[in-house]
């Protein structure tokens, strides 16, 4: 057959398929196609795959094999696309899709805790025996500051300005950059074989290990401790829940196994996801309780009390959520 | 065919031509959107400095989801930054199809990487080791950078009567033709004129009547007599 007579013979189902594709593409709202229309898409399509393959095989005009080359890609997109975010899927997310995928990779996870808990425990023993060896940790005026914010004597724990509803605000703002950023660049410290989300993981142990032993041996430890210990029931565990997607991004790397290692970090990249997105969430909340209750003014007694529901929930929540009566979920 | 251009296999037996973004392309529009982004701090930081500290939290809010999810949303939206957009390219998975939100998550997060140990230095170096000039976080996510085809105008062959060709051609040579004839109106006379005399020892013309000539070939090649 003649290229004219080809064209001539298919033009309609083109011009039909290429209508339907430009009304997909518009947005949601603007769209104008019937269901009976959608639904001969993938006929359509197909058709247009078959006609493009003879135009090729049977060297027709290139302007001609351009013009169905471009339907086809149109075509392909709008079949072969995922789903689009729903907000109904972001709540089965954090109803029991975060803790689900969490408890499939609990290994990373307690390897995280581990690079995070153990310097912290370590050097904050020493830094509660040893008066100077905060200062090889920190220099003098950041000591001078932290000491400053946890002074009894200061009215609003956590800062060394007068805090008001105002400043509580600032600081929320302060925490949600900062320590989601935190979150973040741990798990893509991951790339480098694993060793930035190892590195920030004990950077972050050290820190904090070396502040809670300094406060604890100057005497601040009521004002720092019931300051620390509700939020950072679901900022430490967010922290280390990042550092465990980090490292799967370096097991990935450095032990692809079957696959190469390529295809070994896409895959595995896909599973560590819902962990940062997870975790973002929990800093999410960490930094509310943080700038709005942590810095209040409540009672030590009660602050411990409601940290110690705060852990309760978060063990809770990612031990059990999800899970089915008869499942391994 | 370049050697950017990617071959897609569809399910359906189609080759997909997906045409890669270079390092230097993808510059130019990440410098774009980090125009965009300076104004779009400004233009927040100074409404929100008159609200004190309570502006000044918002602000860090703001900025931060920006400065994480700037790309993402526009990703998601039409596919690629405003950046990308003015520079013709746009953000596809590895298989041509439109980028996932989770794929468009993890390389705009894996940014954190490519930037290491300065000024996206890591994501260069795996842009320029990589056939596909991926950055480390396209690598992750399964994502390319390509041109995006703009909706090209088909010229229609000209009206002349159908001619013979003289000897038979091969399907090349009838494919070069063809491709002579529709490229024409894009061609200034002189140029068709010289590129039509090439094959003056085939027509037996010169001048403006070996184009018409060529262009008869061309037009039995597509409908016969």
């Amino acid at each position: 057959m003649r290229q004219l007579d080809f064209e001539r013979r298919h033009r309609d189902a083109w011009e039909q398929l290429r209508l339907l594709l430009d009304d997909l593409e518009r947005s949601r709202r603007k769209r104008r196609h019937s269901r009976a229309e959608l639904a001969r898409l993938p006929s359509l399509y197909r058709e247009l795959c078959n006609h493009y393959a003879i135009a090729r095989s049977r060297h027709y005009s290139p302007a001609l094999e351009q013009q169905l080359h471009e339907l086809v890609l149109r075509g392909h997109r709008q079949l072969y696309s995922g789903r689009s975010a729903e907000l109904w899927r972001l709540v089965q997310f954090i109803a029991y899709g975060f803790p689900r995928a969490l408890r499939r990779q609990i290994r990373y996870f307690w390897l995280a805790a581990v690079l995070l808990v153990l310097p912290g425990l370590l050097v904050g023993g020493f830094c509660y025996l040893q008066p100077e060896l905060i200062y090889s940790v920190m220099d003098e005026d950041q000591v001078a500051g932290m000491e400053a914010m946890y002074d009894p004597g200061n009215r609003k724990p956590g800062r060394s300005l007068e805090r008001s509803a105002e400043t509580d605000m600032m600081m929320f703002g302060h925490y949600i950059s900062n320590n989601i950023g935190i979150g973040f660049r741990t798990f893509a410290g991951g790339m480098l074989f694993g060793l930035g989300s190892v590195l920030l993981l004990l950077f972050n142990g050290v820190a904090i290990g070396a502040v809670a032993g300094h406060l604890t041996r100057v005497g601040y430890q009521d004002t720092f401790w019931s300051f620390v210990s509700g939020h950072g029931a679901f900022e430490l565990t967010a922290i280390a829940i990042c550092g465990a997607s980090g490292l799967i991004l370096g097991h990935a790397l450095i032990a692809p196994g079957q696959l190469t290692r390529l295809d070994a970090l896409k895959r595995r990249a896909r599973e560590a996801l819902p962990l940062v997105m997870g975790a973002a969430f929990m800093l999410l909340i960490a930094a509310v309780i943080e700038a709005f209750w942590s810095s209040g003014t409540a009672a030590v007694e009660i602050k411990y009390g409601v940290a110690g529901l705060l852990w309760l929930l978060v063990v809770y929540y990612l031990g059990f959520a999800g899970r089915e009566a008869h499942g391994t979920g | 065919m370049l050697d950017t251009t990617r071959r897609y296999e569809t399910p359906e037996g189609i080759a997909l031509g997906l045409r890669i973004a270079g390092p230097v392309v993808r510059s130019c529009a990440w410098a774009i959107d980090m125009l965009i982004r300076a104004g779009l701090y400004l233009a927040i930081a100074i409404p929100f400095s008159f609200l004190g500290g309570l502006g000044f939290g918002l602000s860090l809010v703001v900025f931060f989801l920006i400065e994480w999810f700037y790309p993402v949303f526009f990703e998601l939206r039409q596919g690629a930054t405003p950046g990308k957009k003015a520079m013709g390219l746009e953000v596809i998975q590895d298989n041509g199809t439109p980028v996932s939100w989770s794929a468009s998550l993890l390389r705009n997060l894996l940014r954190a990487a490519d930037f290491l140990p300065f000024l996206y230095a890591a994501g260069l170096a795996s842009m320029l080791l990589n056939r596909n000039f991926q950055r480390l976080g396209d690598l992750a996510a399964g994502t390319l950078v390509v041109y995006r085809d703009k909706a090209t105008q088909r010229h229609e062959l000209p009206e002349v009567t159908p001619i013979h060709p003289p000897q038979p051609l091969t399907r090349e040579e009838q494919r070069t033709l063809l491709a002579f004839a529709e490229r024409t109106p894009l061609l200034t006379a002189e140029r068709q004129v010289e590129l039509a005399e090439i094959l003056s020892a085939l027509s037996g013309r010169q001048g403006t009547a070996a184009v018409t000539e060529l262009h008869a070939y061309a037009s039995w090649l597509a409908q016969g007599r």
